[in-house]
């Protein structure tokens, strides 16, 4: 091998996607919400608490969605992100005996700090060194979360119960079905603050920072601050997903916040289509239902028929759900114009 | 002092483990410039083949010859069936292909031999190596092994036409085809030697660490963080940072106190982290120089 240094031309690990195909038109948006809302109406209460998880999960991937998709970074530790939100969520309910809404904020702030300050060394790291960076502290966090000093507050190994809350103003709804529109409405507020994000003059620093950090910098962007924001907002929504996960399955313990949920989050970025924030809940989708539908087709190769999948939709879609919306949108033009 | 020199040798035995493996992933990197997730997994696939051929009675040094047959056709295999048709995908696509054929492996490999532990032999005895209970004669083996690999590997890639060509298409895909490289094949070939690579790993491994689906999980975890260590273009450097990591690990669970089996993991990668961020390329690893 040469002793003369390697020069390669900077290629993005991650494809620019152009603002605007990064988001939805406002009629779909408006279907997609009207699904939304009346969906629970018609089923029963355990699929109403799997689409709470549905919208959770994709608030999670539409994070990891902001900051590889946005900013270009890659993380394989949102599980952490998650984990402490979760966990912020679940101590201030039961021994601060704070009301759930209230707790959602607070777990917001306290991962974009914790995103944000573990952003910094992150800085000098990029590509496969970045993915064991935060691997590392994916890793560490169940080990951490299980550590006799923090026992009092934390429940060690046993975790915490939370209590399910019901219903305001007396509605007529049960919990389930409250906790859904509670979840929905949050997560619709945070797919705007992150659609405008994006639209701002942050997100095109982002953007810029993705396809090539260099140009980005020699253009006046403060590279280090932009990285380390994205990872802060990033670790931000994904600390709410986690605390509305602790309220809706009403526990929390350290092993449900393994580096097996920070993949699962990895594959529904990339099912729903890096880059392209409505695809997270497809991404989110898939990574709920599949599992279950591989387990029903075969409980011994499970994890085989769930690879299987895995190859077909990345074989027949390799820019995941993104792809199918493109090629929609083509469709309906050609149409148009005939 | 003598529990330090003890510690040390005891990393260096489970470091040659990590050697190993970061060795099979070095290789890979080079060849296709991804890491592959599902390479501990097709280690373990493979080991379980050996296993099996001993089963049937096939001698132990025969087992092994026809394991690296058998690794080698199956990593060209799955190069053309699964991912040459990814190959213009993006990245993060080809991440998500590694997870599926690290799930599918896993999956089968339960089904056909199920989870509970098994033995597995080692050619080299077991019995304390020059007198010292903390090396066996396993472990100072698969040292052995791992330098001879490492020596092999050298010899190829610098003076034979094919290690060249391998190279050339691994750093600059576009002259390496102009000067009739076929880089497809290339690609395909690196898969089966570093598939191949993984079988011995797991072969030297299995011994220490028994036989089950998982085993290779956390070492492969060590191997990736080893070879990062190291430099993923440096197969030298991926060996020297398996020793490192080895020992690392040994001292931090010895000598940080509330340190125990659990936080090894974490306080490794930490201090692997610590080390990245001071020489971002790997300790031996070329810094790559970017231009706009």
């Amino acid at each position: 091998m040469s002793a003369v240094q390697e020069i390669v031309t900077e290629a993005p690990a991650v494809e620019a996607v152009p603002k605007r195909a990064m988001t939805l038109g406002t009629g779909t948006s408006l279907v997609m919400l009207a699904v939304l809302i009346v969906a629970p109406l018609f089923v029963k209460n355990f699929i109403i608490f799997q689409l709470t998880m549905l919208l959770i999960y994709a608030l999670a991937v539409l994070a990891l969605n902001i900051l590889t998709g946005g900013s270009g970074q890659f993380s394989l530790g949102q599980s952490a992100f998650y984990a402490v939100g979760a966990y912020t969520s679940a101590i201030l309910m039961e021994h601060g005996g704070i009301n759930y809404a209230l707790t959602l904020p607070v777990s917001g702030l306290v991962c974009f700090a914790f995103g944000y300050l573990f952003g910094q060394p992150a800085l000098r790291l990029s590509g496969v060194y970045l993915a064991l960076a935060t691997f590392a502290l994916a890793t560490a966090m169940p080990q951490l979360l299980k550590l006799d000093y923090f026992e009092k507050w934390t429940g060690g190994v046993q975790g915490l119960v939370v209590t399910k809350p019901d219903a305001p103003f007396g509605l007529p709804m049960s919990q389930d079905m409250w906790l859904y529109y509670f979840t929905l409405a949050v997560s619709i507020a945070i797919y705007i603050f992150s659609v405008n994000l994006l639209k701002s003059r942050s997100g095109r620093a982002f953007m810029a920072i993705r396809d090539n950090e260099i140009a980005a910098s020699a253009m006046g962007i403060d590279v280090a601050m932009y990285k380390t924001l994205a990872f802060g907002v990033s670790a931000g929504i994904t600390g709410v997903a986690g605390g509305l996960g602790a309220i809706a399955v009403q526990f929390v313990a350290p092993d449900g916040y393994t580096i097996t949920l920070a993949i699962s989050l990895f594959l529904g970025m990339v099912v729903g289509g890096v880059g392209w924030l409505p695809g997270s809940i497809v991404g989110s989708a898939f990574i709920i239902f599949v599992p279950n539908i591989a387990e029903n087709i075969s409980k011994g190769l499970s994890g085989a028929v769930f690879g299987v999948l895995l190859f077909v939709v990345i074989f027949l879609v390799p820019h995941g759900a993104r792809q199918i919306a493109m090629l929609a949108e083509q469709l309906a033009g050609k149409l148009r114009r005939n | 002092m003598e529990l330090f020199t003890n510690q040390i040798l005891a990393g260096i035995a489970t470091g040659a483990i990590y050697a190993c493996m970061a060795l099979a992933v070095v290789m890979i990197y080079q060849a296709i410039d991804h890491l592959n997730f599902a390479q501990g997994e097709m280690a373990m696939f493979s080991t379980f083949i050996s296993w099996q051929l001993m089963q049937w009675g096939v001698p132990y040094w025969g087992a092994f010859v026809l394991t690296l047959a058998f690794s080698f056709v199956a990593g060209i295999a799955i190069e053309r069936l699964l991912f040459k048709p990814l190959a213009k995908a993006p990245i993060l696509t080809n991440v998500a292909g590694f997870i599926a054929l690290y799930a599918i492996i896993n999956s089968v490999a339960g089904l056909i031999w199920d989870f509970t532990i098994k033995e597995y032999p080692t050619p080299f005895g077991s019995s304390p190596f020059l007198g010292s209970q903390l090396i066996s004669t396993h472990q100072a083996g698969m040292i052995g092994v791992t330098i001879v690999l490492l020596v092999l590997l050298y010899l190829f890639f610098q003076f034979t036409k094919v290690g060249l060509a391998m190279r050339a298409a691994a750093s600059l895909p576009e002259s390496a085809r102009l000067v009739g490289i076929n880089t497809s094949w290339m690609i395909a070939l690196g898969w089966g030697m570093a598939a191949a690579i993984g079988s011995i790993a797991g072969m030297m491994i299995a011994p220490v660490v028994f036989l089950e689906p998982n085993m290779m999980g956390g070492v492969l975890i060590y191997g990736f963080a080893a070879a990062v260590l190291g430099g993923l273009t440096s197969p030298f450097g991926a060996v020297i940072g398996g020793f490192l990591v080895g020992i690392f690990e040994n001292l931090a669970g010895t000598y940080i106190p509330g340190v125990g089996n659990e936080l090894k993991l974490p306080i490794a990668l930490a201090l692997i982290i610590t080390v990245l961020v001071v020489k971002p390329a790997g300790l031996f690893g070329r810094p790559t120089v970017k231009r706009v």
